[in-house]
């Protein structure tokens, strides 16, 4: 069962982007400790998955040429329907399924907004909050290997 | 040819049996978790993932601990695992300029922009055993220096400027990216299948073939432009929501190769490329993908083909370890009847030569008296 793509705005499309990467970039731990503090629990209803399947991951010939197919990673998608009507999605890498779902909850309870508060204070800020983290720290550790190599000049005769 | 056998169900049952009791070893000794082989056997698990063409680290770390580390035997799970998974889509293609760098190295440059950074690298390193590892010893967190900002632009963007290199693979705009999963190989094949079958090419026959081109059979000049390992952002087209979603990330290795050219009827003096990407750290694979991809643009570019490397059929047709192991080992299943007909042959064949000497013996003989 498919759900007709709403036509939404440029800028309602990025904020979509915004929500759908940090919940893909969610733990399952951060998600779950959201829903163990989310006071009203929704009703959710299950419209497709959560299931795995595969995405096959394309790069470009040279870097910045044609697609070519680089090789499959497996995905996990849910598709859920709040009590309130609003539909969520959620894609994320792996094969964790209750992550998903949970993810797919928390794209539904963003989109109302009486919960997008929540949303955005207990899950997203905190998520963004870690990766940077993450993020910098790796960059950090790197940034301490970066070489200058010299070449010898040899003499002038 | 192998034909049907019967019986033998009870030695298979033990046979089995054993093969779970030797992989659990000597059960005084705590058993191996997934967790422990993906961090701390990263680079088995990232060659797992990258000749099963299926990129998923707990998966290929359960098959390395299911194939006792017989990491071909794990590439296998992982390949027929994922015959049971549909397929949902392709992503939007990764760009790997965008990448948070781990290790970032030219050969050609030594001031490039954005700087160069070893990352975790054997590089270096006096291959001499440590004996520290052979206790739990206390391993120190790593240093941390201030990162220079902004992108760090791709080696190959760089020599673009001059001119003097030749651009990123094009293909015509209505070419779709051939998918060697889902259409028999045909030959010739376009330069993204290629990729596709280098990709998850076995490492040691890539490399093996890469190594052939350096040592003068099908020599190419190379320099590495640029080896970047790093995460990149995988997004999704969903057509339920008009827009792309980002899946999460993976890890990369991509390698520039940069070959000196001196040009043939159907291209100038120049630089040309051979391009390697491999899932995971990978990056002696990603070295010989490039030089092999290189080798195989022999046609394109107006070279002489004249040593395996450049041949795309002999390169192509034996790059896949999981056929090429399949087909090797089904010599060791029951070939009972065919050995009987051709034991036969041979009988046949020593009895008429042995049957013709004799006549001409007795033929010398006749002769002599």
């Amino acid at each position: 069962m498919t759900i007709p793509a709403p036509a939404i705005s440029a800028a309602e499309t990025n904020e979509r982007q915004r929500v759908a990467r940090l919940l893909a970039h969610a733990t399952k731990q951060e998600l779950q400790d959201a829903w163990d503090a989310l006071a009203e629990k929704p009703v959710v209803k299950p419209v497709r998955g959560p299931e795995t399947g595969l995405v096959m991951v394309r790069g470009r010939i040279g870097g910045g040429g044609a697609p070519f197919n680089l090789g499959e990673a497996t995905v996990t998608r849910a598709t859920v329907l709040l009590g309130s009507g609003t539909a969520g999605h959620a894609h994320a890498l792996g094969t964790d399924k209750s992550k998903v779902r949970l993810a797919a909850v928390f794209d539904a309870l963003w989109q109302d907004e009486p919960s997008r508060a929540f949303v955005e204070n207990e899950i997203l800020m905190p998520v963004e909050i870690r990766v940077a983290a993450d993020d910098r720290r790796q960059a950090e550790e790197t940034a301490a290997t970066r070489v200058d190599f010299f070449t010898m000049v040899r003499g002038d005769d | 040819m192998y034909v049907a056998v019967k019986g033998g169900e009870a030695a298979i049952d033990n046979a089995h049996r054993l093969l779970a009791d030797r992989r659990r070893g000597d059960r005084s000794l705590p058993s191996v978790t997934i967790d422990q082989i993906v961090e701390q056997l990263a680079l088995a698990v990232d060659r797992v993932m990258a000749e099963a063409s299926l990129y998923d680290r707990a998966l290929a770390a359960l098959a390395v601990r299911q194939s006792r580390g017989d990491l071909i035997e794990a590439i296998f799970l992982l390949r027929a695992y994922r015959t049971t998974l549909p397929r949902f889509g392709s992503t939007v293609p990764v760009d790997t300029g965008k990448m948070n760098i781990e290790r970032r190295i030219s050969a050609t440059y030594k001031d490039l922009p954005g700087g160069q950074v070893l990352g975790p690298t054997f590089d270096y390193t006096h291959r001499l055993l440590d004996p520290s590892l052979l206790t739990d010893e206390v391993v120190e967190e790593a240093s941390r220096k201030e990162p220079l900002a902004g992108e760090t632009t791709r080696v190959s963007d760089i020599l673009a400027t001059e001119g003097l290199i030749e651009a990123d693979g094009v293909l015509p705009d209505d070419h779709l990216a051939g998918d060697l999963t889902r259409e028999p190989l045909e030959f010739p094949m376009t330069r993204d299948l290629r990729l596709q079958a280098l990709a998850r090419g076995d490492e040691g026959f890539l490399l093996a073939l890469g190594y052939s081109t350096q040592r003068g059979y099908g020599r190419n000049h190379p320099f590495v432009g640029e080896i970047r390992i790093g995460q990149v952002e995988v997004e999704m087209d969903v057509p339920e929501l008009g827009f792309s979603v980002s899946l999460g990330r993976i890890q990369v290795t991509e390698c520039q190769m940069v070959n000196q050219f001196k040009g043939s009827s159907k291209a100038p003096p120049q630089f040309t490329r051979g391009y390697g990407l491999v899932f995971g750290q990978s990056e002696r694979k990603a070295m010989s993908m490039s030089l092999v991809d290189r080798a195989l643009r022999a046609e394109e570019l107006g070279e002489d083909i004249k040593a395996p490397a450049q041949d795309e059929e002999f390169v192509i047709s034996h790059s896949d370890n999981v056929q090429a192991t399949g087909f090797v080992e089904h010599l060791k299943l029951p070939h009972y009847v065919d050995f009987q007909a051709e034991l036969g042959l041979v009988r046949k064949m020593r009895a008429d030569i042995e049957g013709a000497q004799d006549n001409e013996n007795a033929s010398v003989q006749d002769a002599a008296e």
